[in-house]
């Protein structure tokens, strides 16, 4: 529920939300009939588990749908740091419900990639040693509250505008997959910037503390969209070859521009100036012009060396060490039970 | 407690105890978020926490309405100080290890199922409202931290001792849940609540039952029991819990809103 003075809530505030994601739906949810990869890709039909496919693309899917589900996994910490403190016991259970939504998505991705030939544990453990990726966003801090809102409305908007063609990936389960992802991150970003809309009209502290958010989290969410792969960065990287076995549908580029176009209303309906002088409408392309990426930060964050790398690795592996003794119990009580049902029908 | 005291507040003061349980607890279970033994634990925990804080939110409200001060949920969880919180101690304890938690759930979904179970005919009606809510919650709160006894107690020689110890250790919190207080008799007798000593004897059967079939013991008399908690005398513990929910709202006293 919203309240009253809360804008129109049938406008389009990301990618998933406007129809987009219900105008995929027919495609999205069909499933692969088999058949030659090749044929299979370059008709848009879906490739499913049984089938014959290269292992390079197999590898690249599962390195992608890995990182995500890592990324949902390691996304918990940043915004369940402030679930003990949210300020009003209404944001307390979103925010609950959102944390505990991305275990979902952990869980469903998980459940993707072990559809070709992975298990959980090995994809974790790998997490753990440093072997696979999680977006580097989280390894921002949030700082204040209002950061809450701003995960919401830059980086689940970033991730949406990343993710929506993600429901039309030539792989059947993570395509099926990402289409309830997309719908709960859509309501996620909703809340998020829900959340800012109430601080613009609140205090003028609670009006700071939604400035000094978006002024930190504007440009990590611009680099969620990964480096150029545009013009001459096309050539190399894995861009081209993801695009040609239809595990991805637009350039990094292409999907950044979208976001900033779609997002500078939203700021100027906060309230907020977005850190960047070179931001304004240029009417002859039709989009927002922005100013140049901090890419060495963005390196160097991925690389390492952010605020938080090492706690969020830490923080996880301390979580699955003392829970080993857990679920070691779970399986073996799993085979006690599984031995006395045999020996009873013995 | 004064006799005389208007039935509005002895209903708005039982509220505060049930309510408070479900907050504070709320606010221990939220720290397990991105620490659970697995991620579906992870969501469990989240869930148990959810369903108590909309128990708590409903509650909370319903004792703004009964009280005369007019406070709304906000107010009366994030500007109250210890002394006027009505909790148990069994649910401000810092959390332990995963053993200690499901012993803790495993007591108090078994208290709060007989409990509920007989607040769905309470004269209050939104208490009985949600009870009647809470109750099925509650059953799989129940079942949750049940089936987690029994894989930890008849688990590995390690789950078992270590979920043995957990039981032990949460015994002396465990005489407080059941404990009468002059505003449970006063509830009882205008029909809004019911007497804690009267679910003890069916929750204490219900955790035996589980713990005998989980291989484990009951845990011998403890020497020392908790109490206090729906008076505000609480634990060291408790504030420090409470500074950290209450530090931004209160940080910021003329917010109105969130």
């Amino acid at each position: 529920m919203y309240g009253n003075d809360f804008r129109d809530p049938d406008e389009q505030l990301n990618a998933a939300e406007g129809g987009a994601l219900d105008q995929l739906l027919p495609t999205a949810t069909r499933r692969g009939e088999g058949g030659d990869f090749e044929r299979l890709v370059s008709t848009d039909g879906r490739v499913e588990p049984r089938d014959e496919m290269p292992d390079a693309y197999r590898q690249t899917l599962i390195r992608q749908i890995a990182q995500h589900a890592h990324s949902e996994i390691i996304g918990m910490q940043p915004e369940g740091n402030w679930i003990s403190r949210a300020p009003s016991l209404r944001r307390k259970a979103i925010l609950l419900a959102k944390v505990q939504d991305e275990a979902g998505h952990g869980l469903y991705l998980y459940s993707a990639a072990e559809t070709l030939g992975v298990d959980r544990s090995e994809l974790l453990d790998k997490l753990h040693n440093g072997q696979q990726k999680y977006s580097s966003i989280f390894n921002y801090p949030t700082l204040t509250w209002a950061d809450v809102g701003a995960i919401g409305w830059l980086v689940d908007g970033a991730a949406i505008m990343n993710q929506v063609p993600l429901c039309r990936c030539s792989y059947g389960p993570y395509a099926r997959a990402m289409i309830r992802v997309c719908k709960e991150e859509s309501f996620h970003q909703r809340q998020g910037f829900e959340l800012l809309w109430t601080l613009s009209r609140g205090t003028e502290r609670q009006r700071a503390m939604l400035q000094d958010a978006a002024n930190r989290w504007w440009w990590p969410a611009l680099m969620m969209f990964g480096p150029p792969d545009t013009g001459e960065a096309a050539k190399g990287g894995h861009t081209e070859q993801s695009m040609a076995w239809g595990i991805k549908r637009f350039s990094n580029d292409d999907l950044r521009q979208k976001f900033v176009d779609m997002t500078v209303p939203q700021a100027d309906k906060l309230g907020v100036t977005l850190p960047d002088p070179d931001l304004r409408w240029n009417a002859e392309r039709g989009h927002y012009d922005f100013g140049p990426i901090d890419w060495d930060e963005f390196w160097r964050v991925l690389k390492g060396d952010g605020p938080c790398n090492e706690e969020r690795i830490a923080h996880r592996v301390s979580a699955h060490e003392e829970g080993a003794w857990v679920r070691e119990a779970a399986s073996a009580y799993a085979d006690k039970l599984a031995s006395r049902s045999t020996g009873a029908v013995a | 407690m004064d006799k005389t005291i208007a039935p509005a507040d002895v209903t708005a003061t039982y509220l505060l105890g049930l309510a408070d349980d479900a907050l504070i607890y709320t606010q221990r279970l939220g720290e397990w978020m991105s620490r659970a033994p697995q991620i579906e634990e992870d969501m469990a925990l989240g869930n148990i926490a959810l369903d108590l804080l909309g128990q708590a939110r409903a509650l909370l409200t319903r004792v703004g309405e009964l009280d005369g001060t007019g406070r709304d949920e906000d107010a009366l969880a994030y500007l109250r100080d210890e002394r006027e919180f009505r909790n148990v101690h069994l649910v401000e304890r810092p959390r332990g290890d995963f053993g200690d938690e499901m012993a803790r759930l495993l007591w108090f979904s078994s208290y709060q199922f007989e409990l509920y179970s007989q607040l769905t005919s309470s004269t209050d009606e939104v208490l009985a409202g949600v009870a009647a809510k809470a109750i099925k919650e509650v059953t799989y709160h129940r079942d949750h931290a049940t089936q987690w006894v029994l894989r930890l107690g008849d688990g590995t020689p390690e789950s078992h001792a270590r979920m043995q110890a957990a039981l032990d250790r949460v015994a002396p919190y465990v005489d407080e849940l059941f404990t009468d207080t002059a505003t449970d008799e006063a509830a009882t007798t205008s029909g809004v609540g019911v007497l804690p000593s009267q679910l003890r004897s069916a929750a204490t059967a219900y955790v035996r039952s589980v713990v005998d079939e989980a291989t484990l013991a009951m845990p011998a008399e403890p020497r020392r029991r908790a109490r206090g908690g729906r008076d505000g005398i609480h634990s060291q513990a408790m504030g420090y819990l409470l500074a950290e929910m209450q530090h931004i709202h209160r940080s910021h006293p003329d917010a109105t809103t969130w």
